[in-house]
C-alpha cells in the first residue's frame, strides 16, 4: 500500500484536513503544536488504497523540539510515496521554508495553501501555477475549514502518487544534513509569486487584541469569561446530569432488579451496588464532560487561549508555571479529568508534570457536593458561604504553594514563545468532533480503573458477611481503625474513615457513603451528624477532602499522561500528605485556642 | 541608526532584526516563526506586570518574555 504524509507548520489546519479526508477525528486545535500522537487512516484514492499519516505540526525539519524529532524519525525511518506539506497562505511568506525542505529532500511532494479565503481577506494573492514553476511541484489553493479546494486537491495528490517515487530512508538522514540554500531559495521564490501588502489591513483581530489584552480591562475581562463559561458548562450540565442519573435508576428498577432477582445476594449486592451503582456514577458525568470540551474546543480554536496565556504569564512565570498552566486550572475546578488532558498542548515535560501535579488541587464540582453538603449540615446559613468561600482560597493557596515547593524539580527552561493565531469561529463540527473525541478516550482509559475500584470498595464495606454493610465491623472499618493513630490528631473519626476511603474512588460517592455508614438518609443523618461532629471536625474534614486524591479518574488520568507509575504515585503521595498536615495544623491550633 | 535589543522597545516601534544570540534549538525555532536577521518586527504590547511581549512579524502575531527578547538585537531606524 502507498503512504502519503502529511506535513506542516502547527495552526495551519492539518488536522481539519485530516479529518475531512478521512472522516476521523483527529484532535483540531488553534493552539500551535496540539497533534502529538501519531494518527493514520485508510483512504480510498483513484481506486487504491492509501495510508495517509498526520505527522506533528512542526516549524522546521531542522530544528530540536520533540514534534520535529518525530517527523525526522518518522521520515528516516518509513519510506513514503507521497508528502503532502499544508502551509497557511496567509503566512506564506515564512512557511514556504518547509516546503524548500521537503524539496531538497528529493521527496515527491504536493503544496496545498489552506486558509485561502483568510489570506485574501489580509489583501495576499497567490499565483499557484508560478509558484508550481518555481518550486517544482504542484500547488493548489485550499480553505480546509470550508471544504472549498478539496477536489483539486484530491486530484493533484492522485495523480502524483501514480509516479511518485520514494527516496530510501538511508538517502534521507543524509540529506537533512544540509540546509544552507533554502534562505536563498525563499527570496527568489516568494519574490516571483507572491505579493503581500507591507502594512496589513486593520483586521478585527487587532481590534479584539486591543480590546482582549487591554492592559487594565484584559484580567478582568479573562476571569468574566471563564466565569461565565463555568457558569454555562453547570447550567446546561447539572439537568443532563440528573437525567441521566434517573435514566440509570430507572433501568436498574426496571429491568436489572427483576433481571438479577434470582442470584445469590452477595453476587447480586456486587453487580447491582457494587458495579452498577459505581459506573452509574461515574456515568453521570459524562454529559459535564461532554460539555466542557464543547465550550474547550469553542475557546482553543477561536484563539483566546494563547491570550488567556498572554494575560497571565508574568505571575505564572514566577511559579515556575507558565501562562497556559493558570488556564488549565481553572478548567480544573469544573473537573480535573479534562484539565489534565489539556496540559498535552505544552511541550516540555517538566512543565507539563508540574502543571499536572497542581491541578488535582482545584475545587473540582464533585468536591463542592460534598461540602455544600456538610456546610449545610454543621453550619450556620450565614457562616457557610464564608466557609466554602475560604475553601476556594485553600484550593489555590495547595497549588501555588506546590508549585513554588517544585518548581526547582521540575524546572523548565522552555522558551515560552506562543502564535497569537487570529480569531477564528470554530465550526460546529470542529467542536462536536472534538467533544466525541475527548469522552471516548475517557471512557475507554478510564473504564477498567474505576470498575476495579468500585468493586474494591464495595468488597471492604460488604464483607465480612454477617456484619452491617458500611459499619466500623466491615474490613473498611477496620482499615478505619487500624488508621486512628493517624487520624485521631486530625479530629477524624471512624465512620469519616470510611467515608474518606470511599471518597478516593469518587468525590460524588462520599456523600452516598456517609448515608450507608450512618444507616440514615435526609434530614436525620444531618441531624446526626450535627449531633456527632463539631464545627472544627468538619472543617478538618473538608480540608482534608479538598487536598487528597481527589477520584479514581483522576489518578487514571494522570497515569495515562504522564506514561510514569513512579510520577503518579508521587501525584497520589504528596497530597496525601500535605492533606494531613494542613487538616493537622488546622485542627491543632483550633483546639489550642479552645475552640 | 542604533543597536538595541528586542525588550527596550515601546509599543508601535518597530525595528529591524540585526542578530538572533540564542542557541541552536531556539535559534531554529525563531526563525520559523519569522524572526530573521533583516525582518521588520513591531512592538504591539507588553504584558502587565513585566509579562511578555506581544510582537508582529509580518502576518503572524507572537508572544514572546523579555527574557527572550532581551536576545534579539535590532536596529531601529530613526
Amino acid at each position: 500500500m502507498k503512504r502519503v504524509a502529511l506535513v506542516g507548520m502547527p495552526n495551519t489546519g492539518k488536522s481539519t484536513f485530516f479529518n475531512r479526508a478521512t472522516g476521523a477525528s483527529a484532535r483540531v486545535g488553534n493552539w500551535p503544536g496540539i497533534t502529538v500522537d501519531l494518527l493514520g487512516a485508510k483512504l480510498l484514492l483513484a481506486g487504491e488504497m492509501v495510508e495517509l499519516v498526520d505527522l506533528p505540526g512542526i516549524y522546521d525539519l531542522h530544528g530540536f523540539s520533540d514534534d520535529e524529532q518525530v517527523v525526522r524519525h518518522f521520515l528516516e525511518n518509513n519510506p513514503v510515496d507521497l508528502v503532502v506539506i499544508i502551509l497557511n497562505a496567509s503566512q506564506i511568506e515564512r512557511q514556504l521554508s518547509l516546503a524548500l525542505q521537503i524539496k531538497q529532500l528529493c521527496l515527491p511532494a504536493v503544496l496545498l495553501l489552506n486558509m485561502a479565503d483568510e489570506s485574501k481577506k489580509f489583501g495576499i494573492s497567490i499565483d499557484a501555477a508560478k509558484m508550481s514553476n518555481s518550486l517544482g511541484m504542484p500547488v493548489t489553493l485550499l480553505s480546509a475549514k470550508y471544504g472549498n479546494g478539496f477536489q483539486d486537491a484530491y486530484q493533484t495528490i492522485a495523480q502524483e502518487i501514480q509516479h511518485g517515487t520514494p527516496v530510501p530512508p538511508e538517502k534521507l538522514k543524509v540529506l537533512l544534513a544540509a540546509d544552507d540554500q533554502i534562505e536563498n531559495d525563499m527570496e527568489s521564490v516568494l519574490g516571483h509569486a507572491v505579493q503581500i501588502p507591507v502594512q496589513l489591513s486593520d483586521n478585527l483581530t487587532t481590534q479584539l487584541d486591543r480590546l482582549m489584552l487591554h492592559p487594565w480591562l484584559g484580567l478582568p475581562l479573562f476571569f468574566l469569561i471563564m466565569y461565565m463559561l463555568f457558569q454555562a458548562i453547570f447550567m446546561l450540565g447539572k439537568p443532563l446530569q440528573d437525567g441521566v442519573g434517573w435514566l440509570l435508576e430507572a433501568f436498574k428498577q426496571g429491568a436489572l432488579e427483576p433481571l438479577l432477582a434470582g442470584l445469590p445476594t452477595a453476587l447480586h449486592g456486587l453487580l447491582i451496588e457494587g458495579i452498577y451503582n459505581g459506573v452509574g456514577t461515574v456515568a453521570t458525568f459524562v454529559p459535564i464532560i461532554v460539555l466542557f470540551f464543547l465550550f474547550m474546543a469553542l475557546v482553543e480554536d477561536s484563539g483566546y487561549l494563547s491570550r488567556a496565556a498572554f494575560l497571565m504569564d508574568a505571575l505564572m512565570a514566577k511559579l515556575g508555571l507558565d501562562g497556559r498552566s493558570f488556564v488549565m486550572m481553572l478548567l480544573g475546578f469544573g473537573c480535573n479529568v479534562p484539565a489534565l488532558m489539556g496540559t498535552r498542548v505544552m511541550r516540555s515535560r517538566a512543565l507539563r508534570l508540574l502543571t499536572m501535579l497542581v491541578i488535582p488541587f482545584s475545587l473540582c464540582s464533585a468536591r463542592l457536593q460534598v461540602f455544600v453538603f456538610i456546610t449545610a449540615a454543621i453550619f450556620s446559613p450565614k457562616a457557610a458561604p464564608l466557609v466554602l468561600f475560604s475553601l476556594y482560597l485553600f484550593s489555590f493557596a495547595a497549588a501555588f504553594t506546590t508549585a513554588l515547593l517544585f518548581k526547582n524539580r521540575f524546572q523548565n527552561n522552555e522558551p515560552f514563545i506562543l502564535e497569537l493565531p487570529p480569531y477564528r469561529f470554530p465550526t460546529l463540527r470542529q467542536m462536536v468532533l472534538r467533544g466525541w473525541h475527548e469522552v471516548r478516550h475517557f471512557l475507554s482509559r478510564a473504564s477498567k480503573f474505576i470498575i476495579a475500584g468500585v468493586v474494591l470498595v464495595w468488597l471492604l464495606t460488604h464483607f465480612p458477611q454477617n456484619v452491617a454493610p458500611g459499619s466500623v465491623d466491615t474490613w473498611a472499618g477496620m482499615i478505619g481503625h487500624f488508621m486512628q493513630p493517624l487520624l485521631v490528631p486530625i479530629g477524624i473519626d471512624q465512620h469519616l474513615a470510611i467515608a474518606l476511603i470511599f471518597g478516593f474512588v469518587a468525590k460524588e460517592i462520599v456523600v452516598g457513603s456517609l448515608a450507608v455508614i450512618y444507616g440514615l438518609d435526609g434530614t436525620a443523618l444531618t441531624g446526626m451528624m450535627a449531633q456527632q461532629l463539631d464545627w472544627v471536625q468538619a472543617y478538618s474534614f473538608m480540608l482534608f477532602t479538598l487536598i487528597y486524591t481527589p477520584c479514581l479518574s483522576t489518578i487514571a488520568t494522570i497515569r495515562s499522561e504522564s506514561k510514569s507509575i513512579p510520577f503518579t504515585l508521587f501525584a497520589v503521595a504528596f497530597p496525601l500528605g500535605l492533606a494531613w498536615l494542613v487538616s493537622f495544623a488546622f485542627y491543632q491550633a483550633a483546639r489550642a485556642l479552645g475552640y | 541608526m542604533t543597536t538595541v535589543n528586542l525588550e527596550t522597545l515601546k509599543p508601535g516601534e518597530s525595528a529591524t532584526i540585526a542578530a538572533v544570540h540564542t542557541d541552536r534549538a531556539l535559534y531554529y525555532r525563531l526563525a520559523a516563526l519569522g524572526f530573521r536577521v533583516g525582518k521588520r518586527v513591531e512592538v504591539i504590547r507588553h504584558g502587565r506586570f513585566s509579562g511578555p511581549l506581544h510582537v508582529r512579524i509580518g502576518a503572524t502575531d507572537i508572544m514572546l518574555r523579555k527574557k527572550e527578547a532581551q536576545k534579539i538585537e535590532v536596529q531601529t531606524h530613526s
